[in-house]
C-alpha cells in the first residue's frame, strides 16, 4: 500500500500546523463560529448532536496495521475508547474535546492518516471495492488510480468550493462492490480488446433526489483519466447550482442540462484539460504502482481449512464471511461488525487492536473498511481460517452474519447526527436481535437491509433490499420502507411501500414483508430480492399494509 | 393572527466539549434541561437569544427550542430535544453517563 513520501508529510504536518492555530484562534475568541466552521469542516471536524465529531479517512477503505492501532490508540486517549465506521469507508470518533483535536490529528498524522475533505463543499474520500487487489473477479486493483485521484483531489485549488460535495467511487471488477451508481462519479474499470480503461458514470446520488449514473464515455482509456476528472468538475464547478442547496449536487446539474449537453461541455473542456497533463500523473501513478505490488502469497496446503469445516460454528462463519480470493488457497475474510444488538459499524479499541494483530500475523499487513460498514482481512490463507476465527471470537467479532438480515448498514441517525429526524442504530439493533431470537436469519438468506436516519441517505436506504426512512412526522418517529433496491452492478432505486410506520411497527412490519417471502418464494435458492423482482411489489406491500388489502378485498 | 407563542429554553453547544447546554434564568449556562429558564414571552425570548448569540467565545449555535413546565423544571417536548438531555441510545454516553457516575 502507498506510504506517505517526504513532501505528503511536510504538507500534512504543515496543514494540522495550519489548524492547531485555527482552533487556537476560535478558542481565545479571535475568530466566531461562522469563520471557523468552514475551516473546522475542511479538517472534518463536525458539531454533533451531544458532541463533535471528527471524520477521518481511511482512503479507498485501505489499512495497514500501525494505522489501525493507532486508530484504537486515539480513541482510547481522547475519545471513549471506539470509532465509528462508516458507509464511506472513514472512521468516525463521537466525542472529542475542541481543544484535542490538534492532538489527534498529528498523532494520526505519523501514521500517514488525515481528516483532509471528509467534509465541504469539496472531493471526497475516493472509495473503492473492499476487495481491490483480492477478488478473483477483478481486472486489475484500482487502489493505485484511487491514491492518484487522492493526491491529484486533495487541496485542488479549484475544486474547494464546489457547488456542493463530490464523492468518487472505484471498482476494479465487473461485480461492483463499491455502489459506482450512487456517486457523483463512477468508476469501473473494463477492457477494450487488451487495453485496461474506465467506463465513466456521471450524476448518481442518493439523498433526498436519488439518481442513478449515467454513462459518459463507455471507454476511457487509463491514461486520460486525471484530464477527463479535471474536465468533468471543472465542467460542474461551472454549470452546478449555486442558487439552492438541495439542487447543487452533479447529479442535478446533469438532469437539468441532460447528459448529452453536460457531456457536449465535458468533452470541449477535456480538450484544454488534456492538453494541460504533461504525462506527469502517468508518471506518478506508475510510483504508486509499484507501492501496490502484491503481497507474495504462499503455496500451502489447505487441510486444516477443509478438516476445520466438520465444526458447524467455524462451518457457519466461513459459508457467510468468506469471498473468493483470486490467488489459489486464499480466502477474503469479512469480519463482520455487526454483532446481533450492536451497533452497526463500531469497532472498540480492543476489537482494532486484533484486527491489527490478525492482519500483521495472517493477513499480509493488510485491512480494508467496507461501505458495508465491515472490516476486511483481504488476504488470508485457508490454512490459517481456522486461527483467525478462533482469535476473532475472542473479541466477538466471529458473527457468522455477512450478507444477511442483520448485516445491516445503519447511518448514525439522531443517535449522534445534528441533521437527522429519526434514530437509525436502535432500529437495526432490534431487527438483527429480532430475527436471530425467532431463528430466522439463516432461513430468509442473502438480504441487504439499509437504514437512513434522513432523507441525506448516509445510511444508502433507496439501494437497500428494504430501505428504512427515519423521518419526523409531527414530533414522532416515523419510518418509510422502500422495497426493490439494489447497489450492485444491476443497481435499483427502490420504492416507497406505502404510509411509514411508528417506531415499535418497524419490526413487526419488517417481519410480515419477511414472512411473505418466505411463504411465495420458488425455493430456499430464491432470495427476496429475485423473489420481488418475480413477483412486484404487490403481495409485500399486502404484507406490509394487512388492514388496507382486508379493505380492499 | 399570528400563532401563541409557546415556551422556549435557549440551548446551545459548549464550544470546547460540545455538550449540549442551557441558559438560566441568572445568566449562567447549564448541562441540566430542568434548570433552565423556560421563556413564556416572545419579546424576552429575543432578549435571551441576542444574549447568548452575544457569547460567541463560550457557545455554539444558540436557538430557541420547544418547551413545557414540569415538577422538577423545565422538559422538552421534542423527542430530539428530549435526546440532547440524555445522549445516544445504544452507549451510556452523554449527559447520562454523568448521571450514571
Amino acid at each position: 500500500m502507498y506510504d506517505y513520501n517526504a513532501f505528503d508529510r511536510a504538507f500534512l504536518a504543515e496543514r494540522n500546523a495550519q489548524f492547531r492555530k485555527q482552533v487556537e484562534r476560535r478558542i481565545d475568541g479571535s475568530l466566531t463560529e461562522e469563520e471557523f466552521r468552514p475551516l473546522r469542516l475542511m479538517n472534518g471536524l463536525y458539531l454533533q448532536l451531544h458532541a463533535y465529531m471528527l471524520r477521518i479517512c481511511i482512503p479507498y477503505g485501505t489499512l495497514n496495521p500501525g494505522q489501525m492501532r493507532r486508530f484504537a490508540e486515539v480513541a482510547d486517549r481522547w475519545d471513549k475508547g471506539y470509532g465509528h465506521f462508516t458507509t464511506r469507508q472513514n472512521i468516525q470518533l463521537n466525542w472529542p474535546k475542541l481543544k484535542d483535536v490538534p492532538d489527534i490529528l498529528d498523532s494520526l498524522g505519523e501514521v500517514g492518516i488525515h481528516a483532509i475533505q471528509t467534509s465541504g463543499n469539496t472531493i471526497r474520500n475516493t472509495t473503492a471495492d473492499h476487495f481491490a487487489g483480492a477478488a478473483a473477479d477483478e481486472i486489475e486493483d484500482p487502489r493505485p488510480v484511487a491514491e492518484l485521484i487522492r493526491q491529484w483531489s486533495t487541496d485542488h485549488a479549484e475544486f474547494q468550493f464546489l457547488p456542493r460535495k463530490f464523492k468518487i467511487a472505484i471498482t476494479g471488477s465487473p461485480n461492483d462492490r463499491a455502489v459506482t451508481r450512487a456517486h457523483d462519479i463512477g468508476l469501473r474499470m473494463v477492457r477494450r480488446g487488451s487495453e485496461v480503461g474506465f467506463e465513466v458514470l456521471v450524476g448518481g446520488g442518493l439523498g433526498r433526489t436519488p439518481m442513478l449514473g449515467a454513462v459518459i464515455r463507455d471507454f476511457l482509456p487509463k491514461a486520460d483519466l486525471l484530464p477527463y476528472l479535471e474536465a468533468i468538475v471543472s465542467t460542474y464547478n461551472v454549470m452546478g447550482r449555486r442558487d439552492n442547496k438541495y439542487k447543487a449536487r452533479i447529479k442535478i446539474t446533469v438532469f437539468e442540462n441532460g447528459i448529452d449537453v453536460f457531456k457536449a461541455a465535458v468533452e470541449e473542456r477535456f480538450v484544454e484539460t488534456r492538453a494541460q497533463f504533461s504525462g506527469v500523473d502517468q508518471q506518478i501513478l506508475k510510483g504508486i504502482e509499484a507501492q501496490f505490488t502484491p503481497p507474495a502469497f504462499r503455496n500451502a496446503p489447505t487441510e486444516a481449512f477443509d478438516a476445520a469445516l466438520a465444526d458447524p460454528v467455524f462451518r457457519a462463519w466461513a459459508d457467510t464471511n468468506l469471498a473468493e480470493h483470486r490467488a489459489p488457497g486464499y480466502a477474503i475474510v469479512t469480519v463482520s461488525l455487526k454483532a446481533h444488538g450492536e451497533t452497526p459499524g463500531d469497532a472498540s479499541s480492543a476489537q482494532m487492536r486484533l484486527l491489527a494483530d490478525l492482519a500483521e500475523r495472517y493477513g499480509h499487513g493488510e485491512l480494508r473498511i467496507s461501505h458495508e460498514q465491515n472490516v476486511i482481512l483481504p488476504h488470508v490463507h485457508k490454512s490459517d481460517l481456522p486461527a483467525v476465527h478462533a482469535a476473532l471470537r475472542g473479541e466477538e467479532l466471529a458473527t457468522a452474519n455477512v450478507g444477511l438480515i442483520s448485516d445491516i448498514i445503519a447511518c448514525p441517525g439522531m443517535d449522534y447526527c445534528a441533521l437527522a429526524t429519526a434514530r437509525s442504530i436502535p432500529v437495526a439493533q432490534e431487527i438483527a436481535t429480532h430475527f436471530q431470537a425467532i431463528g430466522l436469519e439463516q432461513e430468509i438468506g442473502a438480504l441487504k437491509i439499509k437504514i437512513s436516519g434522513c432523507i441525506n441517505a448516509c445510511g444508502h436506504h433507496h439501494v437497500g433490499h428494504i430501505g428504512i426512512l427515519g423521518l419526523d412526522r409531527a414530533g414522532v418517529e416515523n419510518y418509510q420502507i422502500t422495497l426493490g433496491g439494489d447497489h450492485t452492478e444491476t443497481a435499483a432505486i427502490g420504492e416507497r411501500a406505502g404510509p411509514g410506520f411508528a417506531y415499535d411497527q418497524v419490526v413487526p412490519a419488517i417481519e410480515r414483508l419477511l414472512r411473505a417471502y418466505l411463504a411465495q418464494r420458488v425455493e430456499p435458492s430464491e432470495t427476496f430480492i429475485d423473489a420481488f423482482r418475480r413477483l412486484g411489489p404487490a403481495p409485500f406491500k399486502a404484507a406490509l399494509y394487512p388492514e388496507e388489502a382486508r379493505d380492499a378485498a | 393572527m399570528s400563532r401563541r407563542f409557546t415556551p422556549k429554553v435557549v440551548t446551545a453547544n459548549d464550544l470546547l466539549e460540545g455538550d449540549v447546554i442551557y441558559l438560566t434564568a441568572d445568566d449562567r449556562w447549564t448541562r441540566d434541561h430542568h434548570a433552565a429558564e423556560l421563556i413564556e414571552d416572545e419579546a424576552h425570548a429575543q432578549l435571551r437569544l441576542l444574549f447568548a448569540s452575544g457569547q460567541p467565545a463560550r457557545v455554539v449555535g444558540p436557538y430557541l427550542a420547544e418547551a413545557k413546565p414540569g415538577p422538577n423544571g423545565p422538559e422538552p417536548t421534542h423527542f430530539r430535544e428530549a435526546f440532547r438531555t440524555r445522549g445516544p441510545s445504544n452507549y451510556p454516553h452523554g449527559k447520562q453517563e454523568a448521571a450514571n457516575v
